[in-house]
């Protein structure tokens, strides 16, 4: 048994996930079960490797169609970072509109801070 | 319409041109068929009527003027509802965002309807995208128009499903593992996942961010190339997307196979692959062969390992990017004497259970103590996926596999055994670690009819290759192979 129900229940309070006894206990056999089959990824011999840190490759772009469009792209072919300029951003209202609790400018939750 | 004839982006254009329909008639006759059909297939969780007949006014007003018209003008689409739309409730499929009215589009459909398009509504999917067979949805499960007792596949399996139903001419899904190419194969209609970054996220609610990719469903190869040209390229709105130009799809179908150098990885044929759907695979790529493609042979070594790692990396993932909903900023909350009880109050009943699953199994593997063991590891051996493709790729231009294991199964077939699920995924989500394209083509049906799927692999921004090889195999007939 590679997971515990202390195990689940950790893991539900770092996720807060209010779960019931029956699901920790569902849960904690399905876990094992699917923890067990990825077991199968310490067969393998990691020296060497390095973990991959980008979906793409860096040289992707070279081996790309090239157009004149393609110069917006760093030398490495990876995107652009974009001028630091300020742009208007006038959304929060229509952010504040989708809140359960709002009382513009603000979200409103239950109290935090006991005093 | 009928099903014998459904539209297809080219007649619609050309029935509007010669003004024997117009935008707002063709929307109006889709909103009836889906009337019909919805309450059987349930594809659809929420009908933007408002938004389609403007959309198609303008269309029919450009018609009218004599004005020219862009690529997608009066295509009926269906979106799914992971996709932001604008004053269109859009909740993933969960309850969670039952409430959730976005204040914003996303760049694709954005896209979309500058080229025209005319969205109908938001189809159902797997909750937040996780799933193979749509079961996961809080809004009840997708019928597959193909056999109504089986899956549509997941995890977008209302897109899927109201294409293959002629409910709409062409859909957008998202892939993270598989989830349009897998629907794609059981509902019997093509599916493109374009590599990582080729179509911008802005505006796709997140799973899996290192994965998720929004892609086009239709009933034929032309139409996907004409969505894929609309929604391609890049956005300054998502630092992912990539700046490589978007060539003419639509011209790159056309073009002849030429010294096309095809593999068939002995690695995607092994235990698990149901013998009809073997058969099909290898009767489509032996009508490749016929068609000039030279076969070579091709080893991927880590194919194995690809479940085991997919799904470390993508829960990880998913348990930070679904800590977002917490009762605070949008969606459902439930309310309580403390902020942490809210959260979790919320949480407890906005998520089903595959999310709870996936949320504590990330959770557990990003966790200190575990998470070298298992997330770092896992990013090792995607390392070691994307080589084993880097290397097939000096070798061959495309790798066949096929798409799906099994054809559709019936309703409630694996809901027991999340591990059977995930292992519906065992084809495709190779493609989605190593970032490259992958499209699912129909390839022939099984002896009680149901479609079976072949999977083309293309390398990085290889989508106009993709696609003219699945159109040289469409026209050869492969799809009925």
């Amino acid at each position: 048994m590679t997971i515990s129900r202390e195990d689940v229940l950790r893991v539900a309070e770092l996720a807060h996930l209010e779960l019931t006894p029956a699901e920790v206990e569902l849960y904690r056999g399905q876990l094992d079960e699917i923890l067990n089959y990825v077991g199968k990824l310490q067969e393998l011999d990691m020296a060497g490797v390095e973990p991959m840190a980008q979906v793409l490759p860096r040289d992707h772009a070279a081996a790309s169609h090239s157009a004149p469009g393609a110069s917006a792209a760093g030398a490495d072919g990876h995107p652009e970072l974009r001028d630091d300029v300020v742009r208007p951003c006038d959304v929060a209202d229509a952010v504040l509109a989708q809140a359960p609790d709002a009382a513009k400018p603000f979200f409103r939750v239950p109290k935090v801070i006991d005093r | 319409m009928s099903a014998a004839t459904p539209w297809t982006i080219a007649g619609v254009r050309d029935a509007l041109l010669a003004k024997k329909i117009s935008a707002r008639e063709l929307a109006k006759e889709f909103f009836a068929q889906i009337d019909r059909r919805n309450a059987e297939l349930n594809a659809f969780l929420t009908l933007s009527p408002d938004r389609a007949y403007a959309q198609a006014d303008r269309v029919d007003a450009r018609v009218s003027r004599g004005e020219s018209l862009p690529p997608l003008a009066g295509v009926p689409v269906a979106i799914k509802d992971v996709i932001s739309t604008k004053g269109v409730r859009t909740t993933c499929g969960s309850k969670i965002l039952e409430p959730y009215i976005p204040p914003y589009d996303a760049t694709a459909i954005e896209r979309l309807e500058n080229a025209g398009a005319v969205i109908l509504g938001k189809t159902n999917c797997d909750e937040f995208a996780m799933g193979s067979s749509n079961e996961n949805s809080a809004y009840g499960p997708v019928r597959n128009p193909v056999a109504l007792d089986r899956v549509p596949g997941g995890s977008s399996g209302g897109s899927a499903a109201a294409v293959a139903a002629g409910l709409a001419v062409a859909a957008l899904g998202t892939d993270t593992g598989g989830s349009i190419r897998q629907p794609g194969a059981c509902c019997g209609i093509p599916a493109l996942m374009p590599t990582y970054g080729r179509v911008s996220r802005y505006g796709l609610i997140a799973f899996a961010s290192s994965l998720d990719r929004i892609g086009p469903f239709a009933t034929n190869i032309a139409d996907t190339a004409a969505v894929m040209g609309v929604i391609a390229g890049h956005d300054s709105n998502d630092s992912t997307s990539a700046a490589v130009p978007v060539p003419d799809y639509g011209a790159e179908i056309e073009r002849p196979l030429e010294g096309i150098r095809i593999g068939v990885p002995e690695d995607y044929f092994g235990e698990g692959l149901d013998a009809e759907v073997k058969a099909n695979v290898l009767a489509g790529i032996a009508l490749l062969e016929r068609l000039g493609c030279r076969q070579v042979p091709l080893k991927m070594p880590h194919t194995d390992y690809a479940i085991a790692t997919y799904y470390v990396i993508a829960t990880a993932e998913a348990s930070s990017n679904l800590a977002r909903y917490d009762g605070v900023r949008y969606g459902l909350r439930v309310p309580a004497a403390t902020l942490i009880e809210m959260y979790r109050k919320t949480r407890d009943r906005g998520f089903g259970p595959e999310v709870k699953r996936r949320i504590v199994l990330g959770t557990y593997v990003l966790s200190s103590g575990y998470y070298d063991a298992y997330y770092l590891r896992a990013q090792k051996v995607r390392s070691l996926i994307a080589r084993d493709f880097a290397a097939a790729f000096e070798k061959v231009d495309f790798i066949l596999t096929p798409t799906a294991p099994t054809p559709a199964f019936k309703l409630g077939e694996k809901t027991a055994d999340p591990l059977q699920m995930y292992l519906a995924d065992i084809y495709t989500v190779t493609g989605s670690l190593a970032g490259v394209p992958g499209i699912s083509v129909p390839c022939g049906k099984t002896k009680i009819g149901l479609p079976v799927g072949l999977q083309i692999f293309g390398t990085h921004f290889s989508e106009g290759g993709v696609l003219q090889l699945a159109r040289a195999f469409e026209k050869a007939g492969g799809f009925s192979v």
